[in-house]
C-alpha cells in the first residue's frame, strides 16, 4: 500500500505516465455515475415497498372490522362531525398548556441552576413533586381535591382547571430540558462574555438563553406532540374535547369501537402532521447559517 | 502585604515612554486547584507598550497565570493590579458584590483572546464585537458600530461584517475575536494560545495581525508555543515549568541563549519539532503533526508522547 507509483494494473502505461491516464478520461465519470443510478434505484425500490406495506396494513385493519360487520360506516357517519368538533378544542388546550409549560419551565430551570438554595429547592421540590406522581393523580386532584381546600377552585372553568394540570405536569419535565439546554452551552461563551465584562444576568439574557432557545427548540416540538396525546385525559374531569365525546357517544349507543378507532385515528394524523413539522424545523435549524 | 515583592525580570520595553510605570502587576500570584498547587508564588511586571510571552510546557500554569489576570481563574493568594486598579485575591468572600465589581473593572481593563475563538454564534460578526461595549460599557450602538468597524477593518475583515461566526474560517474567527478585544479598548490584550486551535495554513494570518498589534504598541500577554512569533515581536519571554519562573529575558538571550537545562530541554523540544516538520509550516499544532506524516513512522513516537502530555493538562 505504500508503493509509489501509479501503475497499479499490469495492463496501464509505463510508470511514471501520471495518475490521471490510467483509467482514461471518461471512465471515472462514468463509474460515479453508474453507482448514483443503482444507488437511486435501490432507493426507489425501497421506498415503493415501504408505502405498500402501509398501505396494505392499514387496508387489512379496516378492511377487516368493516367486512367483518363490526364497525359501521353509516354510524360513523352520522356522528363524525360531532366526535371531529372536539379537535379544535384538543388544540387549544394543548397550546395553551404548552405556552404555559414553556414560562413554568423557564422558571423552573432558572431555579433548578440557582446558587440560591431557597429558589433551588423550590424548583427542585416542584420538578420532584410532579415527576413523582401521575399526570391522572395531578389532574383529579386539580378537580376534586383543591375545591375541598377552597370552594372557589369549583367554580373555576374546566378547561382552564385541565389547562392548568397539563401545563403543571409538563412544566416540570421542561424544567429539566431547559435545564439541559442551558448547561449545553458552552463554558467557553459564558467565559468570553464575563471576559467582556458582562454582568451575570447581562449574560444569561444575552449570550446563555438565545443559544439555549436554540438547542431545546426541537425538544419543545417533541413535547407538543406528547402533549396532544396527553390532553385526552382532561377527558376524565369532563371536559368536551375529542375523545370526551367519542367516549360519550360509544357509551351511548354501545359503539365504542366505532367512537374510540375515529378518535384515534384523528389523533394519530395530528400527530403525523406536527412530525412533518417538526422535521422541517428541525432540517431548517440544522441547516441554519447560525450554526452553534 | 504584597507591596513590596518586585518583579526581577521587568524591564521597559522598546516602545515603553520614559519613566513609565508598570501597567500590569500580578504579585506573589499562587493557585491551587482543590491539592494540586498549579502556581507557586509568580511575579510579573508588565510595562506600557510591551509584548511579553510566556512560553512552557502544557500543565506548566501558564495559562493559568494569564486567566488569573482577569480573574477567570481567582488567585488563591496574590494581586493583580492593570492600569492603577489593584484587586487582591479573595477566594473566600469572592462573592461580594465590591469584589465582583472590582473584577469587572479588570477586565475592562485587560481584554482576553481565547484559543477556542469564543465568538457568539447566534450574533453577526458586528454584533459579537458591539455587543460587549453597549451592554458593559454603556456606549451608543452608533459609537459602538464605528469603533467595530475600524477594528474589523484592522484585522482585515471588514467585508464580514454581516456574516455570522459559524461561516468564517478558524483563522477568520480569530481575527474577529482579537477585534472584538479590541473594540473594548482596552489597556491590555492577554492572549491564550491564540493559534493552537488552528490548522496550520491559517496560524500565519492570526500572527501577523499580532505582529502588527505589537509593532504599533499595544501592551500584550501571550500564552503561546509560537517561538518564531515571540522572536519576532516579544520585548521579553518568561519560561515557566511547574508554576514558578525559570527563566526570562529579551527573547534573544531566552529562546537563543537558555541558560537553564529546563529551559534549553523544552526548546529543544519544541524547536526541534518545528525542524522537523520544515518545508511544510513551521507552526504545527501538537495534534495534527501526524497530517504530516508522508515520512511514516519517525513522528509516530512523537505524536504518542505529546498527546501523553496533553492527558497531563490540567
Amino acid at each position: 500500500m505504500m508503493s509509489g507509483g501509479g501503475g497499479t494494473g499490469g495492463a496501464g502505461p509505463a510508470p511514471g505516465a501520471g495518475f490521471e491516464t490510467v483509467a482514461g478520461e471518461e471512465r471515472p465519470a462514468e463509474i460515479v455515475a453508474a453507482i448514483a443510478r443503482s444507488r437511486n434505484r435501490a432507493r426507489g425500490r425501497f421506498r415503493t415497498t415501504f408505502v405498500l406495506t402501509w398501505v396494505v396494513l392499514v387496508g387489512a385493519l379496516v378492511g377487516s372490522l368493516a367486512l367483518g360487520g363490526k364497525i359501521d360506516g353509516d354510524f360513523i357517519l352520522k356522528w363524525a362531525p360531532y366526535i371531529l368538533g372536539g379537535v379544535p378544542l384538543t388544540f387549544i388546550i394543548s397550546i395553551a398548556s404548552i405556552a404555559v409549560a414553556v414560562v413554568l419551565a423557564t422558571l423552573g430551570s432558572l431555579g433548578r441552576l440557582s446558587g440560591n438554595p431557597v429558589i433551588y429547592g423550590i424548583a427542585s421540590f416542584y420538578v420532584s413533586l410532579v415527576r413523582g406522581t401521575p399526570l391522572i393523580v395531578q389532574l383529579l386532584f386539580f378537580y376534586l381535591a383543591l375545591p375541598q381546600i377552597w370552594e372557589g377552585f369549583a367554580s373555576i372553568d374546566l378547561v382552564v382547571l385541565g389547562i392548568s394540570a397539563l401545563a403543571f405536569n409538563y412544566g416540570a419535565y421542561m424544567t429539566e430540558i431547559f435545564r439541559a439546554g442551558i448547561q449545553a452551552v458552552p463554558r467557553g461563551q459564558i467565559e468570553a462574555a464575563s471576559a467582556l465584562g458582562m454582568h451575570e444576568r447581562t449574560i444569561m439574557r444575552r449570550i446563555v438563553l438565545p443559544q439555549a432557545v436554540r438547542i431545546i427548540t426541537p425538544a419543545i416540538g417533541n413535547e407538543f406532540i406528547a402533549m396532544i396525546k396527553d390532553s385526552a385525559l382532561v377527558s376524565i374531569i369532563t371536559v368536551q374535547e375529542l375523545l370526551w365525546r367519542a367516549q360519550e357517544i360509544g357509551q351511548s349507543n354501545f359503539r365504542s369501537l366505532d367512537t374510540l378507532l375515529l378518535a384515534a385515528l384523528v389523533y394519530w394524523i395530528m400527530t403525523i402532521i406536527l412530525s412533518l413539522f417538526q422535521d422541517r424545523l428541525e432540517k431548517r435549524l440544522a441547516a441554519s447559517e447560525v450554526r452553534l | 502585604m504584597t507591596t513590596d515583592i518586585r518583579d526581577p525580570f521587568a524591564k521597559p520595553g522598546a516602545l515603553t515612554p520614559a519613566g513609565a510605570e508598570p501597567i500590569v502587576r500580578a504579585l506573589g500570584i499562587e493557585k491551587y486547584f482543590a491539592a494540586n498547587h498549579v502556581l507557586r508564588g509568580v511575579t510579573m511586571e508588565v510595562y506600557p507598550r510591551e509584548t511579553v510571552c510566556l512560553i512552557g510546557k502544557s500543565g506548566s500554569g501558564k495559562s493559568t497565570l494569564l486567566r488569573c489576570m482577569n480573574f477567570l481563574e481567582e488567585p488563591t493568594v496574590g494581586s493583580i493590579e492593570i492600569d492603577g486598579l489593584r484587586v487582591d485575591a479573595d477566594p473566600l468572600h469572592g462573592r461580594s458584590r465590591e469584589h465582583r465589581e472590582q473584577i469587572r473593572q479588570i477586565r475592562l481593563r485587560a481584554q482576553m483572546v481565547f484559543q477556542e475563538f469564543n465568538l457568539f454564534p447566534h450574533l453577526k460578526v458586528i454584533d459579537n464585537l458591539v455587543e460587549g461595549p453597549i451592554r458593559v460599557k454603556g456606549v451608543t450602538r452608533d459609537e459602538a458600530v464605528a469603533t467595530a468597524e475600524k477594528y474589523l477593518e484592522k484585522v482585515g475583515l471588514a467585508e464580514k461584517r454581516d456574516e455570522y461566526p459559524g461561516r468564517l474560517s478558524g483563522g477568520q474567527k480569530q481575527r474577529v475575536a482579537i477585534a472584538r478585544a479590541l473594540t473594548m479598548e482596552p489597556k491590555v490584550l492577554l492572549f491564550d494560545e491564540p493559534t493552537s486551535a488552528l490548522d496550520p495554513t491559517l496560524v500565519g494570518e492570526v500572527l501577523n495581525v499580532m505582529e502588527d498589534l505589537a509593532h504599533e504598541g499595544a501592551t500584550m500577554i501571550v500564552v503561546t508555543h509560537e517561538m518564531a512569533f515571540a522572536r519576532e515581536a516579544a520585548d521579553r519571554v518568561y519560561f515557566i515549568e511547574e508554576g514558578v519562573f525559570v527563566e526570562a529575558g529579551p527573547p534573544d538571550e531566552v529562546i537563543n541563549r537558555p541558560q537553564d537545562p529546563r529551559t534549553r530541554e523544552f526548546l529543544a523540544r519544541t524547536l526541534g519539532e518545528a525542524h522537523a516538520h520544515e518545508g511544510g509550516a513551521i507552526h504545527v499544532p501538537e495534534d495534527r503533526a501526524h497530517l504530516h506524516g508522508d515520512e511514516g513512522e519517525a513522528h509516530v513516537h512523537d505524536v504518542t508522547e505529546r498527546s501523553f502530555q496533553q492527558h497531563d493538562r490540567l
